[in-house]
């Protein structure tokens, strides 16, 4: 730990980030593209860690601490969401989800 | 050249990725999420942030993975063809290259990162409370003054999703169209 920059941690994020972005593009199974949403949200906390440890604030670190709350309420109420749609429909592949466009 | 176990970790992390954007099996794909999850608390411990890398394994890697592998082992989600979307994995691919691309350059060869504030190593670890420490006590300290309001509110956001999932889950056959 005593030689990584923060030009690594901000590297390791930002790819993390980008990753999950690629999933949400290119999967359609929902669930997936909701787990690769959180992978996203993880990359961000990863970065506000990092600003946080090396300005030596405790604030970036606190708002992960919420970042966390406000996900896992999230997940709850996503993933209830994708039951109700999958009870009604009978699928979660995006593509098959096309009445609106229909 | 950072530590051997950033690097180790880093790669996990990343690897784990991969294997939750690419695998065809939702299963596997979460196994892959959590490891992934793991890699970033262990990144965590790294900056010296024990407290959110213990809570990132306890609610992410346990809690949240735990309830997605219900879903996906109650649901049976079994992809019908197989294949990927040719156009959606294409664009996909692209994008990926492209913001990793922008991202590399932008943390390691553009130097906007050392006019923020890089030292190559972090800074010394400081035993003041108001500053980073590794002690679970700042936090507490900060939630309790500094972000009071936003604590309550996160409490009673917590309150609305219980209440949303309970009248989501509920089974309505009224509103069956």
């Amino acid at each position: 730990m005593e030689n990584t920059s923060l030009a690594h941690h901000l590297i390791l994020a930002g790819l993390l980030f980008v990753l999950g972005l690629t999933g949400v593009l290119m999967r359609r199974n929902l669930l997936v593209v909701y787990m690769c949403l959180e992978l996203m949200l993880a990359a961000a906390t990863l970065a506000l860690v990092a600003f946080s440890r090396f300005n030596r604030t405790m604030d970036g670190a606190v708002l992960v601490f919420f970042v966390i709350t406000v996900a896992a309420a999230e997940v709850a109420v996503g993933l209830a969401l994708i039951v109700a749609l999958f009870r009604k429909r009978g699928t979660v592949q995006s593509d098959a989800l096309t009445t609106l466009r229909d | 050249m950072p530590d051997g176990l950033f690097i180790f970790f880093a790669a996990l992390t990343l690897g784990a990725a991969l294997l939750l954007v690419l695998s065809r099996n939702a299963v596997t794909s979460a196994m892959g999420m959590i490891l992934a999850l793991v890699g970033v608390a262990a990144d965590f411990f790294l900056l010296d942030a024990y407290f959110l890398g213990v809570l990132q394994v306890l609610v992410y890697a346990g809690a949240v993975m735990v309830l997605f592998l219900f879903i996906i082992m109650l649901l049976d989600t079994e992809d019908p063809t197989g294949a990927y979307p040719w156009k959606t994995a294409a664009l996909g691919l692209a994008t990926f290259f492209l913001l990793a691309a922008g991202v590399l350059w932008l943390f390691h060869w553009s130097g906007a990162v050392s006019a923020v504030k890089a030292g190559a190593t972090p800074p010394e670890l400081s035993t003041n409370p108001a500053e980073f420490t590794t002690a679970a006590k700042s936090f507490g300290r900060l939630l309790y003054t500094k972000y009071l309001l936003p604590l309550e509110i996160a409490g009673f956001l917590l309150l609305v999703a219980l209440v949303g999932v309970v009248s989501l889950s509920k089974d309505n056959p009224e509103s069956n169209a």
